[in-house]
């Protein structure tokens, strides 16, 4: 009897065993069912299935809801998952490891490519290549087109047009790093008097370090690579870094908080400032028209030009670029490529409307639909009046680790406005990239 | 009986081998496999000899890292464990409340490494904030004992009751037999009490060491490894190769990291064990 209950034991163990083994197959098995099913009716519909690994968690919901639109036309299965904020190469990583790995995720320029070419499938031939306005908004190595921008964004000084006028200025006044400065300095004098501040908190947690880090860090570069003519480097020279310095002095001495406590200080702090109404300028980007839409009516917002003093700022336009690239992975089935090109080319063309006006993106292909977007908008007029977009260069900065490493400083040089902390920020940032350049190759 | 279990032996080893395998050994051997490769995903990897160990003694980094986990450790162990016996023996006199003590000293220890990482970098940030200090994300010396403060007060509770399960089991009669012939306290302390508690240190040494060693989540919430990496223990200088470097190879000089940390943790807890066991006596 004993023996009996014994094994009787054993067995319940090794099943339970099984059990939690077989459960790894278990989903693998389940989208192959509906892909059949939906196959059998329309007798051309493609036999794959698609999983977009999305970036922006902002529009995730709005994604959904695409995807479950695309699968009720079409009956192919598209699962969109989104990775947590920041957390985007790590869950890419994980993901591209497994059996049923992303069929479509997105690279974020020519830095990211490097990770990711031996996983990106050509989309030269694909219709959404031939959807593409130009050919600047593709990743092209070798002639293959790897990746394909869908979004262009834009990101500037946003400012409180309201709060302006109770200071007795207008944003036309706005059109030069020193008539910026005179405002900013102006607005900081009579605080107390007026009851906000010029600048909301420049804060460098890393919910919002990367406004400075890698946003704002790109206009120094932007005006070198004008200067050399070049797109690229692997040595960057520093020379408008005397700019860059002026410009966070700016932001930081007439901001919300005192400069020592900007470490501390998220992206939410920052922008929660700007929607009461304690701070007249807000430097962020075009995503962030939903949350201020929400509080702001249109004509109370404006996004004036980052000036650093640099170049010919009379025609200096919004920063306006992309690094939001889709890639397919070309190591994925045949049948699952082919419905992830079908996917992309509807979202652009059918779904169109609803990224223009679900997710609020421009897009830069021939189908796109107005966004409206009121800093995009912005864009085009600022562009049509003749300005220059500044060009998003900080996809060619060298690592993630180059980045903190400049944040870091800045935070520290914040903290103790000292010439020797500035001079850490200039070595991280020109010593830096050439050393984190040479790890690369 | 014994007959049975000799012949069915297999049947009960086997699940418990099965999951061993599968959990540790597998991973393990791949991912000693990995660090002699270059790679992004792990089902695509290139052979490159031992050029990752190479890198990784050639990385300045790495041995800062070293330098502070050894030091954090050392300190941090040290502390919990004579905090945790402290308040053990304090909690075993049959005081008043003692119960609800040691439920308060335990309670740190139910809730995350990461939220408490989170809480305590702001109650850090306020003190240094009223002090005039630079904040935790500007400041070394804060980090370090920011840490310190953090593990103490999340370890103690649970080490804390290892120590009174061992102070417990110590017979009566060996206190009350000391205290006839004449011993003073601070004698029945160090020639009765902590002989007979062995067991336990050699338990809290343990745990309290690799804790320590392998601290990750507390880190990553409580400094991030700020100011520019001067508080990054070893496991997010692993973490922090893998995923804030570009380029395949970071993966690989990671993986060498993490497999040369894996055999340092397994050293010291073998040695730290080997030394406290030999001073374990028999009741």
């Amino acid at each position: 009897m004993k023996k009996l209950i014994a094994l009787l034991l054993a067995l319940t163990m090794v099943f339970a065993l099984c059990a939690c083994g077989a459960k790894e197959e278990a989903p693998a098995a389940a989208p192959a069912a509906p892909a059949e099913e939906a196959a059998a009716p329309a007798e051309e519909a493609v036999a794959g299935s698609v999983y977009y690994l999305n970036f922006k968690p902002e529009q995730d919901e709005a994604w959904q809801k695409l995807a479950a639109e695309y699968t009720a036309e079409t009956g192919v299965p598209v699962t969109v998952l989104t990775a947590a904020s920041g957390t985007y190469e790590e869950t890419l990583m994980a993901e591209m490891g497994k059996t049923e790995a992303p069929t479509m995720f997105q690279v974020n320029g020519p830095v990211g490519l490097a990770n990711w070419k031996d996983y990106c499938y050509d989309l030269s031939g694909s219709e959404l290549y031939s959807h593409l306005t130009s050919d600047s908004f593709a990743l092209t190595e070798d002639g293959a087109v790897y990746g394909i921008a869908y979004v262009i964004e834009s990101y500037g000084i946003i400012a409180n047009k309201a709060l302006l006028a109770e200071a007795g200025y207008a944003a036309e006044d706005i059109n030069s790093f020193e008539t910026l400065k005179a405002v900013a300095e102006d607005i900081t004098a009579r605080s107390a008097e007026l009851g906000f501040a010029a600048f909301s908190s420049a804060g460098m947690d890393s919910s919002s370090d990367w406004r400075f880090k890698t946003h704002l860090a790109n206009l120094p570069i932007y005006f070198e690579y004008q200067a050399d003519g070049i797109g690229t480097t692997t040595e960057i020279k520093g020379d408008y870094l005397d700019n860059y310095r002026q410009i966070w002095d700016l932001y930081i001495n007439n901001s919300t908080c005192a400069p020592a406590e900007l470490s501390a200080k998220t992206g939410d702090d920052s922008r929660n400032e700007f929607l009461n109404g304690e701070a007249v300028f807000f430097q962020n980007g075009s995503w962030e028209y939903g949350s201020l839409s929400a509080v702001y009516a249109d004509e109370d917002l404006v996004m004036l030009p980052i000036y650093i003093g640099a170049g010919d700022e009379a025609n200096q336009g919004l920063c306006t670029g992309t690094e939001n690239y889709w890639c397919v992975n070309a190591d994925a089935s045949e049948e699952d490529i082919a419905a992830t090109l079908e996917f992309m080319n509807w979202c652009v063309t059918e779904g169109a409307d609803s990224m223009a006006n679900d997710m609020g993106f421009v897009i830069p292909f021939d189908t796109a639909v107005e966004s409206p977007n009121l800093f995009v908008k912005q864009d085009v007029a600022y562009t049509a009046e003749g300005k220059t977009p500044v060009s998003w260069n900080f996809p060619t900065m060298p690592s993630e680790e180059w980045k903190n490493v400049v944040g870091s400083a800045l935070t520290a040089y914040a903290a103790d406005q000292t010439d020797a902390n500035w001079d850490a920020v200039v070595t991280a940032f020109v010593d830096g990239w050439a050393s984190e350049y040479a790890l690369l190759g | 009986m014994v007959k049975a279990t000799k012949k069915w032996w297999p049947v009960f080893v086997l699940p418990t081998v099965a999951a061993f395998m599968i959990g540790f050994v597998i991973p393990f051997l791949e991912g000693l496999y990995l660090s002699f490769c270059k790679f992004t995903t792990i089902n695509k990897a290139s052979w490159v000899g031992i050029s990752n160990y190479v890198k990784v003694f050639q990385d300045a980094q790495f041995w800062d890292s070293l330098t502070f986990t050894a030091s954090f450790t050392v300190v941090s162990t040290v502390l919990i464990n004579v905090l945790a016996f402290a308040i053990a023996l304090a909690l075993t006199r049959g005081l008043r409340g003692t119960n609800l003590f040691r439920t308060v000293f335990f309670m740190p220890n139910l809730i995350g490494g990461i939220v408490l990482g989170y809480i305590w970098n702001i109650l850090i940030n306020c003190l240094l904030s009223i002090l005039g200090q630079p904040l935790i994300a500007l400041n070394t010396n804060a980090g370090y004992w920011g840490l310190i403060v953090l593990m103490c007060w999340q370890q103690i509770g649970y080490m804390m009751i290892i120590y009174i399960a061992g102070l417990q089991s110590i017979p009566n009669d060996y206190i009350e037999a000391a205290r006839i012939d004449g011993a003073t306290s601070p004698q029945i302390l160090f020639k009765i009490k902590i002989p007979n508690v062995m067991p336990s240190i050699t338990i809290c040494m343990f745990l309290t060491l690799t804790n320590s060693f392998k601290l990750f989540d507390q880190n990553l919430a409580l400094t991030g490894g700020d100011p520019n990496h001067a508080t990054e223990m070893l496991a997010l200088n692993i973490y922090n190769n893998f995923y804030a470097r570009s380029g395949a190879a970071w993966k690989g000089i990671g993986q060498a990291k993490a497999v040369i940390f894996c055999i340092m943790v397994i050293t010291i807890s073998l040695i730290q064990l080997r030394a406290t066991r030999s001073k374990e006596v028999q009741q």
